[in-house]
């Protein structure tokens, strides 16, 4: 009679165990230098870090700068979103068949390596080449966004309604004169929404790419963290969170306007 | 009026307009703000960089102790994303517990949430809004700082960010789902945490732990990109790589890095497809 019950049970018994088992090995395997974590020198840091954020710093040649540096991310972002778009638009071409398969194989193999190296590992290499800088931080966005954006592009174009484009072509129109007037303007609005969506996302990746040296507020993060200037750092995160907000406001509206 | 013929007029013309000059007055800005430049890259000293920097990448390194210590590393950021995941549910978990609606009882009697348990789970949203608000490889900066370098930076980081996410979203999947048999049992005079045991936990199972696996994976990758600061893992090699231009490190690196990526994603949906 118990039989059934203890089958029952057994299911959820050995998965625990398996991800406990995982969990201890992965303890086991890392460093658990916990002790210094919870001195009292990285605690009074720490404490110090967040009780900072009540007093963060407010001179005003400071935040100037910080004017200045968040309109430096907020141009990454944009400019780095709209050549990713653009780009990512010339390989959703090919990607979304219009050339063949070979061509579809290639494109979408070359957007899968853009977009599986993350951001702040292409600015590493485009400081590199472009020198320290916003320029090096809007390549590197506009790298791995190409990746992003040309599968999502292809995808939409792929699955646009065939009948516009089918009873142009039947009437003999050519192909691009098709594509710009059939395929382009349906996927259109996804298309922006897609690019809007990134946007959001690129906002808060170019806060942070300054930290490998690619311009904007994570430089400034990155030199007043590494001088322990913490009611510095402090502004400097609220000034993220600040034009995160705005941006996600800005992009919600948008694409509410483009579903409609 | 005009000697436009009628078919050629665009009824839209207007909007165009508006949206293309608006978009010229924000395109010259962030041409100037982010000093675009591409001629950088074909000058003498940022193309000879590039080149040379390049032509070291090949062959990639594959020396036996190389590729043993980058196995290792990968390990590594596979460990600090796990135990970084403990942490956070450990931190969701009992916040979700605390914050959700659905386990209010003053929303029984009265119909709305007494003052002080509205303010009690307004606060705990707002601690977790506080906790993810601030990215992770930020926190790892402030801890590498703090602790020094090494791979307990990046477990705090990953805890502290992805438990205000998964807190987050546990409160919405338990909230989004059906909560007559958890309202039933709390009517019927059953604790709180019994109700939560007994009725919401088990209808929201499947989805919590499919997000949970889904964000374990997203870890992974953000564990990489940590170890940039100094959060330990494969990206501090290809951080020491890249600083000292060895390209073929990187290279090998990369690769490791794009296949571990590929194996979390086959993981984390086989996973979510038996729990599904």
């Amino acid at each position: 009679m118990t039989a059934p019950a203890v089958r029952l049970a057994l299911g959820p018994v050995v998965s625990i165990a398996a991800a406990l088992g995982f969990l201890l090995l992965c303890i086991a395997s890392l460093s658990g230098d916990w002790r210094s974590f919870f001195s009292v020198e990285a605690m009074t840091k720490m404490s110090e870090f967040a009780l900072a954020f009540a007093a963060p710093a407010l001179d005003l040649t400071f935040l100037g700068k910080l004017a200045v540096a968040s309109l430096e991310t907020l141009a990454i972002s944009f400019l780095g979103t709209l050549l990713a778009a653009v780009g990512g638009l010339a390989l959703a071409l090919p990607a979304a068949g219009r050339w063949g398969r070979a061509a579809r194989g290639i494109s979408r193999l070359f957007l899968n390596v853009l977009r599986s190296i993350p951001e702040l590992v292409w600015a590493a290499l485009t400081v590199i080449a472009a020198g320290l800088g916003p320029f090096a931080g809007t390549l590197a966005l506009a790298l791995h966004t190409t990746g992003v954006l040309g599968r999502l592009f292809a995808e939409s174009l792929e699955n646009v309604p065939p009948e516009p484009q089918a009873s142009l072509r039947h009437h003999g129109v050519k192909p691009l004169i098709v594509f710009w007037y059939a395929t382009f303007p349906q996927a259109l609005p996804q298309l922006m929404s897609y690019s809007l969506y990134r946007w959001e996302i690129n906002i808060r990746a170019a806060a942070v790419l300054g930290v490998v040296g690619a311009g904007g507020l994570g430089q400034m993060l990155h030199f007043h963290l590494s001088l322990f200037q913490f009611p510095e750092t402090a502004s400097v995160l609220i000034g993220m969170i600040v034009l995160v907000t705005i941006v996600d406001a800005i992009s919600n509206r948008v694409r509410d306007r483009l579903t409609l | 009026m005009t000697a436009v013929p009628r078919e050629w007029r665009d009824p839209a013309w207007r909007g165009r307009l508006t949206a293309a000059i608006v978009f010229a007055v924000i395109l010259g800005p962030a041409f100037y703000l982010t000093e675009f430049n591409p001629a950088v890259l074909w000058s003498e000293a940022g193309a000879s960089a590039v080149r040379q920097f390049l032509s070291t990448f090949l062959p990639p390194a594959t020396s036996p102790e190389f590729l043993w210590m980058v196995i290792e590393a990968a390990w590594k950021t596979v460990a600090i994303a796990t135990v970084g995941m403990a942490i956070a549910i450990l931190i969701a978990a009992p916040a979700a517990l605390i914050a959700t609606r659905v386990l209010s009882v003053s929303r029984l009697a009265q119909g709305r949430m007494a003052l002080w348990p509205s303010a009690l789970r307004t606060g705990m949203r707002w601690l977790l809004i506080f906790l993810r608000s601030i990215p992770e490889i930020v926190w790892a900066m402030v801890f590498v700082r703090a602790v020094g370098l090494g791979d307990t930076a990046g477990v705090m980081a990953i805890g502290i960010t992805y438990g205000g996410m998964l807190g987050k979203v546990y409160i919405e999947i338990l909230e989004s789902a059906d909560q007559q048999a958890t309202t039933a049992l709390l009517r019927n005079g059953a604790g709180r945490l019994s109700s939560f045991w007994y009725a919401a936990f088990p209808a929201c199972l499947p989805e919590l732990l499919s997000y949970t696996i889904y964000r374990w994976e997203c870890a992974i990758r953000a564990s990489v990109v940590m170890g940039f600061v100094g959060a330990g893992g494969l990206g501090q090699q290809m951080e020491l790589s890249m600083k000292m231009l060895a390209g073929g490190e990187v290279l090998t690196m990369l690769s490791m890095f794009v296949l571990l990526i590929f194996m979390a994603d086959l993981v984390s949906a086989a996973l979510r497809k038996v729990f599904a």
